[in-house]
């Protein structure tokens, strides 16, 4: 029953979102206030009739209710709750429940928060994002229905895909999606701009919170991704350019790019045309992403299990979106006038290479996800391309990205002169080179990829320090006036002092990093970098769901214990489908990472033993970076631009 | 208690596969000869997995490649010569890393040239504009000037 009116709800939404779309859009076409202003109760009742939905799903998955297909296919009585819950968005149908979920929620926070709007905008906004919601209603409608019962429900499920039954797993797709569908409103607002033919400095300052919320969203969820790659897959990779992972990985790049450009629009009123294309292409890419996972045209380490019915019905949502918003563009962008000139010495201008950096890293990772198709459709050739291209071809231009970044960021606008940005940072510069040499210098001849890595880490943090003191201009009271800077301030140096925390983390761990593959038995210790390893004992033990080799292993520096682990192997009867569960002990220096494997004839098992320097810096990199979003988020001009009062109508008034 | 083991025990048999990719069985005695048997097998995909190199890989096919790495490097390969002696077997489907040749050279080429071509646009759009509105009008030649003289005073040079 509870199953049924999900599905009801989900059919209503669905018709909210098709009044949504139209209503206002004839209302802000014709000036009809109460046609605009339809928006807001639509936007609120679809997104409330989705979470109905969303929630009678919970309850059949939370409850077992094996009368649902989606729940004897994805879920196990015997499962822990955690994943019960998990389980709802472990699966393509559901998943692409939460996804519009999250799409209605975005609708109905601009309606919510969006009382500053002029009313058009907000009104065509609205419309656009109803129109993007309808379609993702009638794909799950008519090709992914959640809700489908069985006429015979079996007595227990088919459990889930143990590797999704993770903590790690469990919160990543959500923070993905919010990621993924909050660029759906900035596609929104950029097309609903093209529709008025009107890009100002408020426009950009409307866009600009929403990006960062996507971004964040992203950042998070990627790097939760990446965690989860390197404590489950049993080696401690932590990326791997499988296509999925691109799919993520292509729109944060946009979406950095979008970020830094709308700056530009608020700030200056310039480069209005490339950020709507940015705004447009972002989505474009989040939509491509759902394809890639969906279609299993281009197959992947976890795509969902897919079908060609479904990767026909989003390719026609790609062309239809993407088709028409890029013919909106060339019709429209000729009236997107700038006005802020700028000199080629200049915040614009480091901002503009920002950007083509970006736009061009993000399109080497497209065309090496989709080149495989393409040489095999137009050429004929059956081919590969894995991690070694997209290290070769992506890696130069984030070195060239971390290279300029210090120096645009203490650029002035308008017009710098580069020999002043150099004296600025020249001691930024000389520290960040010690650090190199230091680190080449304690590695004895190895690559120059840590040492490079680290020393291009250090220039990013230490010129975000000196970018936040130049902030704070001469003279006394200097301190004082750093704990009064606008929080955009601080935002820009935290979240690129984090990029630099990344770097130093994937060079000194790439590099660094010492692995050990050997028999032990047990009661064997043996050294691995400087470190001794002792197997104590292994045991065969059984979880809630599955069986388990679980070993005891210690850490000895010398005859200090370190720490003890337990790596183990186990079994999932259910899903027929073994895994590892590395063992890690975690530290700011150094992860040891012990992973056991099977009983070797003869005695002993199979033992992998890594130590991996700097590790955690690449997780922490990217917390921080999204917390430089979420205080730049905090920034005043966002919140008085959110709450201010009416009377107070923003215009569009040239920023400077 | 006996029930459940023979139960784990029969589960584990029927069910666990290897799950480490380079078994220590598998490993050259040589560790400079290993070190580059775990470069060529980076570059190598495992042919029945998604975009796992034999090197990460559990399959049983990516165990097989990676002995046969080992021994063509045991037999005196170079690094070329092991991955053309793969690629002569399984095709270029194989390679993790795209040859640079023929259309591949799109792929590889696609990055460099989007960064000049997109820098040689912002390079020739910020021109224009600076052209287009800072630059004050260029000063007036001579005879420019007289014209203008002329024309102000209402008389024919």
């Amino acid at each position: 029953m509870i199953a049924e009116l999900g599905h009801f709800a989900l059919i209503l939404a669905a018709f909210v979102a098709l009044f949504q779309a139209v209503v206002p859009f004839i209302g802000a076409a014709r000036g009809w206030t109460g046609w605009m202003a339809a928006a807001v109760p639509a936007a609120t009742a679809q997104f409330l009739l989705t979470a109905g939905s969303f929630a009678a799903l919970t309850h059949a998955f939370v409850t077992s209710d094996f009368s649902l297909k989606l729940v004897v296919e994805n879920s196990h009585s015997l499962k822990p709750m955690l994943y019960k819950v998990s389980g709802v968005w472990g699966n393509h149908e559901g998943s692409m429940l939460l996804w519009v979920l999250i799409l209605t929620l975005f609708g109905a926070l601009c309606a919510w928060f969006g009382s500053d709007l002029p009313p058009g905008l907000k009104a065509r906004v609205l419309a656009v994002q109803a129109m993007i919601a309808a379609a993702f209603f009638a794909f799950i409608l008519f090709t992914s229905n959640p809700f489908l019962r069985l006429a015979r429900p079996p007595m227990d499920g088919q459990d889930l895909n143990p590797l999704l039954q993770d903590p790690g797993l469990a919160f990543h797709p959500p923070f993905l999606y919010l990621g993924y569908v909050g660029l759906s409103l900035t596609f929104s607002f950029a097309v609903a701009a093209l529709i008025e033919g009107r890009v100002d400095a408020a426009w950009g300052r409307w866009v600009r919170p929403w990006t960062l919320v996507s971004w964040m969203f992203l950042t998070v969820g990627i790097a939760l991704g990446s965690w989860w790659a390197y404590y489950e897959l049993g080696w401690g990779g932590f990326w791997f350019w499988d296509p999925v992972e691109n799919a993520s990985f292509m729109p944060w790049l946009i979406t950095a790019a979008l970020l830094h450009c709308a700056i530009v629009v608020e700030k200056r009123e310039s480069l209005k045309t490339w950020t709507i294309l940015l705004a447009i292409l972002a989505f474009g890419f989040s939509l491509i992403g759902t394809f890639i996972v969906r279609s299993g045209v281009i197959t992947s380490v976890h795509a969902f299990a897919n079908d060609p019915e479904r990767g026909v019905f989003i390719l026609a949502i790609l062309a239809v979106f993407m088709g028409g918003a890029l013919t909106l563009f060339a019709a429209r962008a000729g009236a997107m006038t700038s006005k802020g000139v700028f000199g080629l010495v200049s915040r614009e201008s480091a901002l503009v290479a920002n950007n083509l950096l970006l736009a061009v890293a993000c399109f080497v990772v497209f065309i090496g996800t989709i080149w495989p198709l393409v040489a095999e459709l137009l050429f004929g050739r059956k081919l590969t391309v894995g991690a070694p291209f997209f290290n070769a071809a992506f890696t130069p231009f984030m070195i060239a990205l971390a290279v300029i970044l210090p120096v645009g960021a203490v650029l002035p606008w308008k017009r710098g002169r580069a020999g002043r940005a150099a004296a600025q940072l020249a001691t930024a510069a000389a520290l960040a080179e010690a650090a190199g040499l230091l680190a080449y210098a304690v590695q004895s001849g190895r690559s120059a990829l840590a040492p490079a890595g680290i020393a291009l880490g250090t220039w990013l943090v230490l010129g975000a320090l000196r970018d936040l003191w130049l902030r704070t201009g001469r003279g006394e009271a200097r301190l004082r006036r750093l704990a009064h800077l606008p929080r955009a301030d601080w935002g820009k140096a935290v979240a690129h002092a984090g990029l630099g925390v990344t770097f130093i983390g994937i060079a000194a761990m790439t590099a660094w990093q010492v692995e050990d593959i050997r028999v032990a038995r047990i009661g064997d210790r043996f050294e691995v970098a400087g470190y001794g390893i002792s197997l104590d004992a292994v045991e065969d033990t059984r979880g809630p769901n599955y069986y388990t080799t679980m070993a005891t292993m210690t850490v000895w520096d010398g005859d200090r214990p370190l720490a003890t682990l337990h790596p183990e192997k186990r079994v999932y009867p259910v899903a027929q489908m073994p895994t590892t569960e590395a063992a890690i002990d975690n530290g700011i220096w150094r992860d040891f990472y012990l992973v056991i494997g099977d009983p070797q004839q003869g005695g002993g098992y199979a033992v992998r033993t890594y130590v991996k320097p700097f590790a955690n810096w690449i997780w922490a990199g990217a917390i921080i970076m999204a917390l430089g979003g979420l205080l730049s988020l905090t920034d005043r001009r966002f919140r008085v631009a959110a709450g201010a009062p009416r009377q107070r109508p923003v215009r569009p008034v040239a920023a400077e | 208690m006996t029930g459940m083991r023979v139960l784990i025990a029969a589960a584990l048999i029927a069910l666990a596969g290897p799950v480490l990719a380079v078994q220590p069985d598998e490993m050259l005695a040589d560790p400079a000869l290993e070190a580059r048997a775990r470069e060529l097998s980076k570059e190598l995909r495992c042919l029945v997995c998604r975009n796992e190199s034999i090197d990460e890989s559990n399959a049983d096919l990516a165990r097989d490649l990676r002995i046969l790495v080992r021994e063509r490097l045991l037999a005196g390969d170079g690094d070329a010569e092991v991955i053309a002696f793969v690629t002569d077997r399984y095709g270029e489907y194989v390679l993790l890393r795209p040859q640079k040749t023929g259309v591949n050279l799109i792929l590889w080429g696609a990055g460099p040239v989007l960064l000049i071509l997109g820098a040689g646009i912002g390079l020739a759009h910020q021109r224009r504009n600076r052209l287009s509105r800072e630059t004050p009008p260029e000063e007036l030649s001579t005879a420019e000037a007289a014209r203008l003289r002329a024309i102000l005073q209402d008389r024919d040079p």
